[in-house]
């Protein structure tokens, strides 16, 4: 289902070169749950950036679903993300002064949802993140913060996506949220949905099925996870 | 995204912050209201003009001697000269078609004198038909007869303020003498009040037959102005240019140019007037237009901060599959529906500042439709250029780094 080859990136700063992907080769299917791991600018964000259709490679091909999405513009972008990615970040990115159910419907506005429809799906998605019906009508900046991850993963679900990326998901949370959190992104899994974790931290890698590990813009390692299984 | 989502974004987005919001719309509602005031005092002042201009006569055309030329070359300045006579008076009447009336007059200021009371003032010699050619109304009386006219009657019809300088306020004069230029006449009527027009009060004047004021006090036959009232306002050139020829014609001129008399049509005085006055009102929303585009500027300021402040929103928009255009829509929609609440509020304003300044000023101002089309649409341009450029830099923006954006 995402299939890249020899991709690389490079930045250019005046005459500095900075290559932080190098000649990156690898495939994940449907189902699959993997971790990118690695330490703080081993490239790993950068990659997601990629896989996460935000950005496009300097060179190497990146297949979606079979189709090469490495040369296209930044509205053909927009739309794969708008149909088929969901995100989960780091700082949740909710909108403030917003209701949780608004928050969970803004992308189906993107994706021309018909208006009626739009609240049930948000309230399923919001449910099968483990939001309590409860909290639906709050502000979003009145809630915890687990309860803000799980939003913000209700909101990623809303356009039924064929992949979702979580970006250090637990990393604004105290480990017990972060726990429960995880244990939301595992049960998604189960239900089969693919998820890209991101992370630094091994701990939260090892929820995953499959762990990549990056180092200076290289893979080290790629193998599956058996503890997770 | 459908309009109604813009909508319903735009709508939360700005109740988001209310206070900003509302000090940003507050400038472009006093930069509306005054142009809306500016104009309506300017179409106001016009509307006066023109009238005080209509209440010396309609459809009037009046035809002055030319200049007096000398062998000597030097010219004694227009209507000066004694070239107009009562037969170009009668032939203008008979011989050009059109004519509704014909008044010819002869003026001179006289000192005027009523036991012990005495005022210098403008006697005016003329006709039966002046009053209905120049809107004079009587008060008090009558005007002259044709009969006063033929058989040289020493009678007067007195202006009103002429009335209360030589008698007093509300007395009745009919019947009393007054002395023109040491000439007793018999006063016979009074002239209701036109009005101080601007162009030298109507009211401060005497009446008197035309052949009295030639025989007894100028001593010639010439008449210094003639006024002629065309049937109707469309055909005021041919009248006008009708007179001209015949005039011609009658003073044995061949050249145009040499003319001894010259014709002012009453539509070339309110051409003119109503350039002056559209000249002032293009001032005055000009002057209020220099604080809409401050109030647009301060549209652009917001929405400027706005774009900063919601980097990270944007982002995430982006991420979720917005497409620039969604995005431009969207802060072009918020500065629009800012300009426009702005505007509808500027123009409630500006009505209610033309109506306070007809009810406590002096002058009687008029919102006219077309202003308020024109501030609308004013506000949709600024709404639109001043929303551009930031709307521009949101749509722009890179998803990524507008995620990281601290």
């Amino acid at each position: 289902m995402i299939e890249v080859k020899n991709i690389t990136k490079v930045y250019k700063k005046t005459n500095l070169e900075n290559r932080v992907l190098k000649d990156i080769s690898f495939s994940i299917d449907h189902g699959e749950f993997v971790a990118i791991i690695g330490p703080s600018g081993s490239g790993k964000s950068t990659l997601m950036h990629i896989l996460g259709c935000l950005d496009v490679p300097t060179s190497g091909k990146y297949f979606f679903e079979g189709k090469d999405v490495s040369q296209l513009s930044d509205d053909e972008l927009a739309d794969i993300r708008k149909k088929k990615i969901g995100f989960v970040f780091q700082a949740f990115n909710l909108l403030p002064r917003t209701t949780v159910l608004r928050n969970a419907m803004l992308p189906l506005a993107y994706a021309n949802i018909p208006r009626d429809g739009r609240e049930e799906i948000a309230r399923e998605s919001l449910l099968s993140a483990g939001l309590e019906e409860k909290h639906f009508s709050h502000m979003a900046n009145q809630l915890s913060g687990g309860e803000m991850q799980r939003v913000a993963i209700a909101r990623a679900l809303v356009n039924n996506p064929t992949v979702i990326f979580a970006d250090e998901p637990t990393g604004n949370l105290d480990s017990k949220t972060g726990a429960v959190v995880m244990e939301t992104f595992r049960k998604l899994n189960e239900q089969g949905r693919t998820i890209v974790l991101i992370t630094h931290e091994k701990y939260i890698a090892e929820n995953a099925k499959r762990k990549i590990s990056l180092k200076d813009g290289e893979i080290i390692e790629d193998h599956a996870n058996f503890r997770s299984i | 995204m459908l309009i109604l989502d813009l909508f319903e974004e735009t709508y939360f987005a700005i109740r988001a912050n209310k206070v900003r919001s509302g000090l940003t719309i507050l400038g472009i509602v006093i930069g509306i209201g005054s142009v809306i005031a500016m104009i309506s005092i300017g179409q106001g002042a016009a509307g006066s003009i023109q009238s005080s201009i209509e209440s010396m006569g309609s459809n009037l055309i009046t035809v002055m001697p030319g200049f007096q030329r000398s062998f000597s070359q030097v010219s004694s300045g227009r209507g000066s000269a004694q070239t107009l006579t009562m037969e170009d008076s009668e032939s203008i009447a008979k011989e050009v078609p059109g004519v509704l009336a014909v008044a010819p007059e002869i003026s001179r200021r006289y000192q005027v004198v009523v036991k012990g009371q005495n005022t210098n003032t403008q006697v005016v010699g003329t006709v039966s038909v002046y009053p209905s050619v120049k809107n004079v109304e009587m008060d008090l009386g009558s005007f002259i007869s044709d009969q006063n006219v033929d058989s040289f009657s020493k009678v007067a019809v007195l202006g009103p303020t002429v009335r209360d300088d030589l008698f007093s306020e509300n007395f009745n004069p009919v019947a009393q003498t007054v002395r023109i230029n040491g000439i007793n006449f018999k006063v016979i009527g009074v002239t209701k009040s036109k009005g101080g027009t601007g162009f030298g009060s109507q009211d401060d004047v005497i009446f008197i037959p035309i052949t009295t004021a030639q025989k007894f006090l100028a001593g010639s036959d010439t008449v210094s102005t003639i006024s002629v009232q065309a049937e109707n306002s469309q055909i005021m050139a041919s009248v006008q240019s009708g007179i001209t020829n015949l005039l011609l014609r009658n003073h044995n001129i061949s050249d145009p140019q040499l003319a001894d008399f010259s014709t002012l049509s009453q539509q070339d005085i309110l051409g003119a007037a109503s350039s002056i006055t559209k000249t002032m009102t293009i001032l005055l929303a000009a002057i209020a237009g220099i604080s809409l585009i401050v109030g647009g500027i301060g549209i652009m300021n917001m929405m400027m901060t706005t774009v900063t402040e919601r980097t990270r929103e944007i982002g995430l928009r982006k991420a979720i599959g917005a497409r620039k255009i969604d995005i431009n829509f969207q802060f072009l929609s918020e500065s629009v529906m800012l300009t426009f609440t702005g505007g509808i509020l500027g123009i409630i304003l500006g009505w209610i500042l033309a109506l306070a300044i007809s009810r406590f000023g002096s002058i009687n101002t008029k919102v006219s439709f077309s202003s308020v089309v024109l501030a609308f649409s004013v506000c949709a341009a600024i709404g639109i250029g001043f929303g551009y450029w930031p709307a521009q830099k949101a749509a722009k923006l890179n998803p990524i780094e507008a995620l990281r954006y601290e």
